[in-house]
């Protein structure tokens, strides 16, 4: 596996984004900040679908992320007003991430769940878990906003005579990403853990643990998607509410499926997704536009990106053969 | 049969347990909350009709997923299709006149085929693309969400009160039977018992349950996994609309939309955990909704008087959910003792 196999995939996003972006110049609007929104959206975007494509590699799903952003955004936010760091709350959101995978890949692994179910099981969890701790914790109904020092503050540099900020977290992100891609074609580890996604009983022949390495992969994909979480309200949108993660662990899902599980192209399908957002966002508060164009029509348009998205790109993927299959020793 | 039960009773107890749990970390006393929320779901005769009207859109969407599970389908885009079916009620049992005895049917009717409608992108994608439907299907919820709701602001908003849609007419209305419970229950049930006749008594339910079986003896069969996708779908979306409409045609006081979709959110999500509890048949279902409908009503006794947040059922009910996923959860158990 090449980096390069997939080439075209890299440059008609290329193209599509440079295209996208001269019309948008040209209608008047700043392509800095439309850039600046993009990337923040594809943040927990990216995080969640590296993770993703680890965990799947190693041949455990999680349809839960949806559910670790939920409670990782909420309890992230909540760290940070206890350590009065926004540093701390990412950090401690990414815990809080690792300790649901861990109790997800026992069941899943151990307990031999039905992975997609116990996965939705997550997700439903969430959706009450999230507005329950809102309303334990702070007394108000599907809302917090936090003070403004407890933000996870973007770097600021000026390009052009604009100011851009960039935010580490996306830097980390990036990074993290090729990191994966490294270890998965480049390390003894990777060989192993997509073996163990390929055929478990071979890994398990050659004295290595099946079980050991799809919890490995359990914990740091969560915790990456629990990294992402915890972004959404401390380095982003400066509170949480309880619609927070809005589809965005599906979207991360989308991207893992179109990326055939290859972190790097995962980073690709993020960043589209992520800037579809950052297009939907920019396009609602521009004037010209948002007289004309139903905001709730661009709120919907991430979703059709996605859709449309995979469904064109869905076709020669090939997935481990043992995804989504618990491992019986004979 | 007996098994069935037993793990479903096991789940049930686990997702109980571990919402006391969260309520002991928050400082509540969970003995009181449970409590108050089982007397106010079936302590009363109102509390039980009121839990009956909580399970009626439950019973259907439930539906919505069993039938898809039995064609091995993770069908999740009954809020979505859920959501069009309130609005499709809206358009024609608020916007339309209609006479009496016609008047609910054909609200009905439009609402399922909007559900189904809003199903099918899900089932050709997956038929045509083969994209799988936990991803198709979210996004058109979410899609829904925002078409519907757009729709809810502005066209089919009631006059001079923009948190809501105009309300269906008292034609189209179902006559109440007590409380909030009105007879599009017995519609529901009915329905859940035509699919259960289509899933095990014709041709084309046991071609679905082969393809969801063993796609391998399908095959051989000469059975069309397409067909049994569509018509899995299709029976799903009805099942939805059918929920939605639930809520607008036969929902007092409010008789319709809220533009928040406050009064139908998750609804669509809560069938899943119905529907797994209900171990995937429509009969199941009724069971299972009518004790989760009863935790939905009671849920917000438990929240006026111990003051825990009534949201804590959707917690339950994951619990519920991943506890269910764990196959053989009562050998398990049973396997531990006796080491």
């Amino acid at each position: 596996m090449t980096p390069l196999r997939r080439l075209h995939w890299y440059l008609i996003a290329i193209i599509v984004t440079a295209v996208l972006m001269l019309i948008i110049s040209e209608a008047g609007l700043s392509v800095l900040q439309l850039i600046e929104t993009g990337l923040l959206a594809m943040t927990p975007l990216a995080l969640a679908a590296v993770g993703e494509c680890l965990n799947e590699q190693a041949g455990t799903v999680n349809v839960g992320m949806e559910g670790i952003f939920l409670i990782t955004a909420v309890l992230g936010v909540y760290w940070a007003e206890v350590f009065r760091s926004g540093l701390y709350g990412l950090l401690l959101g990414s815990a809080t991430g690792a300790l649901i995978g861990l109790v997800f890949g026992l069941i899943c692994i151990y307990g031999k769940a039905n992975q997609v179910i116990a996965g939705m099981g997550l997700n439903i969890f969430a959706l009450g878990l999230g507005p329950y701790l809102l309303m334990s914790i702070w007394a108000f109904p599907g809302i917090h906003m936090f003070s403004r020092e407890l933000m996870f503050e973007p770097v600021r540099f000026t390009v052009g005579g604009e100011y851009f900020s960039l935010s580490l977290v996306t830097v980390a992100a990036i990074m993290i990403a090729i990191l994966a891609y490294l270890l998965l074609h480049r390390t003894l580890l990777g060989i192993r853990i997509k073996a163990t996604g390929e055929n478990p009983i071979a890994v398990d022949v050659a004295g290595v643990s099946v079980g050991r390495i799809r919890l490995m992969m359990c914990i740091i994909g969560a915790a990456l998607a629990g990294l992402g979480g915890a972004f959404m309200p401390l380095g982003w949108f400066g509170g949480v509410v309880k619609e927070i993660s809005a589809g965005r662990g599906f979207i991360a899902l989308a991207a893992v499926v179109f990326a055939g599980l290859n972190p790097l192209l995962a980073l690709v399908a993020a960043f589209v997704f992520g800037f579809s957002e950052g297009i939907a966002f920019t396009v609602v508060v521009s004037p010209g536009v948002k007289e004309i164009v139903p905001f709730y029509f661009v709120q919907m348009a991430p979703y059709a990106v996605t859709l449309l998205v995979l469904t064109a790109a869905i076709g020669g993927k090939r997935f481990p053969r043992a995804l989504g299959k618990p491992y019986l020793r004979e | 049969m007996v098994r069935s039960i037993a793990e479903s009773g096991l789940a049930v107890m686990l997702g109980i347990v571990a919402g006391g749990f969260l309520m002991l970390v928050f400082g509540y006393d969970p003995i009181r909350a449970y409590a108050a929320l089982f007397m106010g779901a079936f302590g009363s005769p109102a509390g039980i009709l009121e839990s009956l009207a909580f399970a009626t859109p439950l019973i259907a969407t439930a539906v919505t997923f069993a039938v898809g599970v039995r064609a091995s389908l993770f069908n999740i885009g009954a809020e979505g299709q859920m959501y069009l079916g309130a609005i499709g009620a809206t358009i024609v049992g608020g916007a339309m006149a209609l006479p009496a005895g016609l008047h609910p049917i054909a609200a009905t009717l439009f609402a399922m085929s909007l559900g189904a409608l809003w199903a099918l992108p899900a089932a050709v994608l997956k038929i045509w693309r083969g994209v799988h439907e936990v991803v198709s299907t979210i996004m058109l919820n979410w899609m829904a969400f925002w078409f519907v709701t757009y729709l809810v602001r502005t066209h089919l908003g009631e006059p001079g009160r923009a948190e809501r849609a105009i309300p269906a007419l008292p034609t189209a209305r179902y006559p109440i039977i007590g409380e909030t419970l009105t007879a599009i229950i017995l519609v529901v049930v009915a329905f859940g018992a035509v699919v259960t006749v289509l899933l095990w008594r014709t041709g084309i339910g046991f071609e679905l349950r082969l393809v969801g079986d063993n796609p391998e003896a399908a095959k051989y069969a000469g059975a069309s996994a397409s067909r049994a996708i569509l018509v899995s779908f299709i029976v799903g979306g009805l099942a939805a609309g059918l929920a939605g409409a639930s809520q607008v045609l036969g929902r007092p006081p409010s008789w319709t939309l809220y533009a928040t979709l406050g009064n139908v959110l998750n609804l669509g999500f809560d069938g899943i955990g119905v529907a797994l509890i209900g171990r995937n048949h429509p009969m199941g279902g009724v069971i299972a909704a009518i004790f989760y409908g009863g935790l939905l009503h009671g849920g917000r006794f438990m929240e006026y008087n111990v003051g825990v947040s009534s949201e804590l059922v959707d917690a339950i009910n994951g619990i519920i959910v991943i506890a269910l996923a764990v196959p053989e959860i009562v050998a398990l158990i049973r396997r531990r003792r006796e080491s």
